[in-house]
Formats: C-alpha cells, sequence, structure tokens
C-alpha cells in the first residue's frame, strides 16, 4: 500500500499538484487518469523520488519515503520498478545487459544466474531469445516489453507505468495491458499506472483515481466509474469514446 | 541563467559525483571502455594535427628568421620548445574540446531527454556518478597521454618539414631540440594537459547531464559544452602559463 497525504507540488510558482491524497491498493492495478497536462506525471514522479514534493508525505507500506536515510531508501528503491514512456532502455546495451544492469550493480548473482534471471523476465514479457539485440532493433512494442522485463528483474513490490500504451497500435496496447494484469497478479506486486486509454482503464483496472487540474477528483472502483455522477470524470469518459 | 548560479550547479555536480560509490568493478569496466572511445578514437585526429602543426610551425619560424647570424638548430629549438610549451597541449584540446566534448555531452544529453538517467535514479543509483566519473577519469588519463604524443609527433612533422623544403638537416633540428629540452618543460605541458582534459570532460558531462526538453536541446547542449570548454581553455591556459613560467 501506498499512501500520499496532501501532496503540493509547483514550478515557478504554479501549482501543478495542489494537495493530493489517495492511496494505491496492494496487489492490484491502480490507474491514474486524466487530461493532459492534469499532473499525472509529476504526481508519478513524486512518488517514485525523481521529483520531491513542496508537501505532504508518501508512505510505502508505512515507511515514510520522504523522511528516510541513504539506506533504507535504497532499500524502497530496490522494491521500485518503472516502465518509461519511451522505455528508457540503456540504448548502447543490449537487451541482455539491460535486463541485467540492476542485478549486476545490486546482487552478488553469477552471470550464469543472472542468465537465468533475464531469460525468465524475457519469458515473462513473451519476448525470448531477443538477448543480443540492441533497443534500436527492436519496435516500439517491443522495447515496451524489455522495458517491463527491466522494471520487474530484482524482486519488486511496486511497479510504476508511465503512459505504458503511448505510441503504440490499439492491438499492441491490449498486449502490453494484459502482460501489466498478469504480473500484478502473478507477482502480487501493487501496480500504478498513468493512462488516459479508456480501455486500459475498463480492462484491467481496479482501483481508479482521476486527476483534474492537479486534483484527486474522483476515486474508486472500475466498476463505479460509468456511475460515478461526477461530471468531469463523464465528460472524460464520453470524450474518450467519442472524441 | 546567472553565470555564479551555473558555476553553483557545475560545482555541486562535482561533488554530487563522489557520493555513494556502487559496485567499484562496473565502474572500472566503464572506465577502460571509454579510455578506449576517448584515447584510442581521438589517435588519428591528434597525429595529423601534430604533424602538420610541426611542419607548419618550423616553416614558419624559418620564414621569419631568415638572418646569417641565425644558426639552423635555432629552429629545431624553438619549433620543439613552442610545439611542447603551447602548440601540442593547447592546439590538440581544442581539437579534442571539438570532438570528445560534444560526443560526451550529445551521448548524456540524449540519455537524460529519454529519460535513461530517470531509469538510473529509479534504481536508486547515484546517475552523475555512474556517468561522468568514468568519462572524467577517462579523459584525464587519456588526454595527457595524446598529447606526449603530439608532442613527439609535432617534432617528428618539423624534420620532415626542415628536410624536405631543404631549411635545416634532420641532424640540425634534432641538435637544437636536444639543446633546448628541459624536463620542466615536459611537466608543465603535462599539467595543462590534465587541466584541459578535467575542463572538456567535466563541461560536457555537466552539459549533457543538465539537458531538458527534446533533440533540439541535445544540440544545443552539445554546442555549449564545446564553446564553454573552449574558452575555458584559453583562459586554463593564460592562467597556467602566467603561473608556472
Ligand atoms: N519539470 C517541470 N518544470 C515545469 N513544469 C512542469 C515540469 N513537469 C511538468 N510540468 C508542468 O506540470 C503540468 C502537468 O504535467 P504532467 O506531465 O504531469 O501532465 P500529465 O497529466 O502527465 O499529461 P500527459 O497526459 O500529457 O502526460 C504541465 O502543465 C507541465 O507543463
Ligand atoms: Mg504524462
Amino acid at each position: 500500500m501506498i499512501d500520499l497525504k496532501d501532496i503540493r507540488k509547483a514550478f515557478d510558482g504554479r501549482e501543478v499538484l495542489k494537495g493530493i491524497t489517495t492511496s494505491m491498493e496492494p496487489g492490484k492495478t491502480n490507474l491514474i487518469i486524466g487530461a493532459s497536462g492534469s499532473g499525472k506525471s509529476v504526481m508519478m514522479k513524486c512518488m517514485v523520488g525523481l521529483l520531491r514534493p513542496d508537501s505532504g508525505s508518501i508512505h510505502y507500506d508505512g515507511r515514510d519515503f520522504l523522511g528516510l536515510q541513504h539506506k533504507e531508501l535504497r532499500e524502497i528503491r530496490r522494491e521500485i520498478g518503472m516502465l518509461f514512456q519511451g522505455s528508457a532502455l540503456f540504448d548502447s546495451s543490449t537487451v541482455q545487459e539491460n535486463i541485467e544492469f540492476p542485478l549486476k550493480m545490486f546482487t552478488k548473482m553469477t552471470p550464469a544466474e543472472r542468465l537465468d534471471r533475464v531469460n525468465f523476465c524475457l519469458e515473462q514479457v513473451h519476448m525470448e531469445g531477443i538477448n543480443s539485440k540492441f533497443p534500436a532493433e527492436i519496435s516500439g512494442g517491443m522495447k515496451k516489453r524489455v522495458g517491463i522485463a527491466r522494471a520487474i528483474a530484482m524482486d519488486i513490490k511496486y511497479l510504476f507505468c508511465d503512459e505504458p500504451n503511448s505510441g503504440l497500435d490499439p492491438v499492441t496496447s491490449r498486449v502490453i495491458d494484459e502482460l501489466l494484469m498478469e504480473i500484478t497478479q502473478e507477482f502480487q506486486v501493487t501496480t500504478i499506472i498513468n493512462t488516459h486509454d479508456m480501455k486500459t482503464v475498463f480492462d484491467i483496472g481496479d482501483k481508479i483515481v482521476f486527476i483534474y487540474e492537479g486534483q484527486k477528483w474522483w476515486e474508486g472502483k472500475k466498476e463505479e466509474v460509468r456511475q460515478s455522477g461526477n461530471p468531469e470524470l463523464q465528460a472524460f469518459i464520453n470524450a474518450s469514446y467519442f472524441g | 541563467m546567472h553565470f555564479f548560479q551555473h558555476f553553483g550547479r557545475y560545482i555541486l555536480f562535482l561533488k554530487g559525483m563522489f557520493s555513494r560509490p556502487e559496485k567499484f568493478k562496473v565502474y572500472m569496466d566503464r572506465t577502460l571502455l571509454e579510455m578506449n572511445n576517448i584515447g584510442i578514437g581521438s589517435l588519428g585526429i591528434v597525429a595529423i594535427i601534430a604533424i602538420f602543426q610541426g611542419a607548419v610551425t618550423t616553416l614558419q619560424i624559418a620564414y621569419q628568421l631568415i638572418s646569417p647570424l641565425v644558426e639552423n638548430p635555432v629552429i629545431g629549438s624553438i619549433v620543439s620548445d613552442s610545439s611542447m610549451l603551447e602548440l601540442a597541449p593547447t592546439i590538440t584540446c581544442l581539437v579534442l574540446a571539438g570532438k570528445v566534448g560534444s560526443h560526451i555531452a550529445s551521448e548524456i544529453g540524449t540519455m537524460r531527454v529519454t529519460e535513461q538517467i530517470d531509469a538510473l535514479e529509479i534504481m536508486g543509483i547515484n546517475s552523475a556518478g555512474f556517468i561522468a566519473l568514468p568519462k572524467i577519469v577517462a579523459g584525464v588519463v587519456m588526454i595527457p597521454m595524446l598529447i606526449v604524443i603530439s608532442i613527439f609527433l609535432s617534432n617528428v612533422g618539423g624534420v620532415i618539414a626542415g628536410e624536405a623544403s631543404g631549411i635545416l638537416t634532420p641532424d640540425e633540428y634534432l641538435q637544437g631540440a636536444r639543446g633546448s629540452f628541459l624536463a620542466y618543460n615536459l611537466f608543465f605541458s603535462l599539467i595543462k594537459a590534465f587541466t584541459y582534459a578535467f575542463i572538456i570532460t567535466s563541461v560536457a558531462c555537466f552539459q549533457g547531464y543538465y539537458t531538458s526538453g527534446g533533440a533540439l536541446e541535445v544540440g544545443t547542449s552539445s554546442t555549449r559544452a564545446v564553446v564553454y570548454s573552449a574558452v575555458l581553455i584559453l583562459f586554463a591556459d593564460y592562467v597556467l602559463t602566467q603561473l608556472l613560467l
């Protein structure tokens, strides 16, 4: 469980997050939705520590993320995996080296053990046998999958995905969605996904958090989304389907 | 941004590199890789510059010193001294600022705008140190070696040009060069090389690391890296010459 309390963040005096309080359910897919510029990415960056909120608190299973010392912070970092919007694979390294990178840095695994782990992760994303390819040699959808494989290389507890479907065709988008759900269920991770793809919401969403102009405008279960009675959320959903 | 703000950030960037070192072996591997990129990768251009610089200086000194009172070996001593003291380190490093500096800045800048640096940070890796330290260490080790090679080759160029134009014989050149050789001059030249190497690599790393935006900004960072380090090299050249000669 990740608890956010009154998170605020401003850039050059302009408040982008205006006091967000919510929580991410353990072992579930938590979807953050909202229009472009509403602050989803900033919120995610605050959660993973790439940005520091101006005020508020973030607790990872009771551990105060913003108040931790280096050592404990490092421990939580090991439990976090992230899939970036552009995959962010290291482009001078092969797929194999990309996935084994965190293992090399943080574990005492032997090369053989690492290879096993890399192959296991590639299997999870249905991408066996591309170990020696470079990122430039594989398609956008494959990059996302390798990005997921790298994110789960360590035994993670929290998986963050920033717009996992952006730039992908509808079919590949569904494949990625399914992968994310499989991984969430199989490894019991807390998955947090930023998206404006309503299909994703209805296919794999457990908990939905709707961000509107830097505020948490609505939250609830997927089943409740349609009957939310929240005009902005309704407009957002309708626009996605008929726009 | 204000100059002092920039400078402060640069100092903090350098300081931040040294905290929290991760696995030593991974750093070592990366450093060796960078040494190969920077050192071996620049050998060709350094050799060409050095030979021509030595050759041209020889012809020019001979032209300026046309007089029956000047003995031929004097030309050799002037060429070898000015190559060692100023031309080899400074000209070579100005070119390396363009070659190595722009490469480093655009590589790191691209990592920044494609979120690869964020990916390192998420894993809990000190990204500044991980990316920049191996490049700076590699530069500071390899560039002085390139300068030594450059000094040697500029004398080779001088000998060739002297012989080819009939101005002085190789023996006369070497006699002059040997006669004026001072170990201190070589030491001074290496001090310059170390300083320039640090300027080139650290400025490029800094510019690349603080890129924000997209492909266009990566280009801007790379240009900045070259311009700033060239200016800093010339400034350092003046200061070091004033202090040490
Ligand atoms: N580093 C930054 N500096 C200044 N402003 C920023 C920064 N990052 C984000 N912003 C601003 O914060 C606002 C929210 O941005 P954010 O990227 O979180 O939107 P988003 O909801 O993720 O949108 P999208 O769906 O398009 O990705 C935007 O107006 C953006 O300009
Ligand atoms: Mg976003």
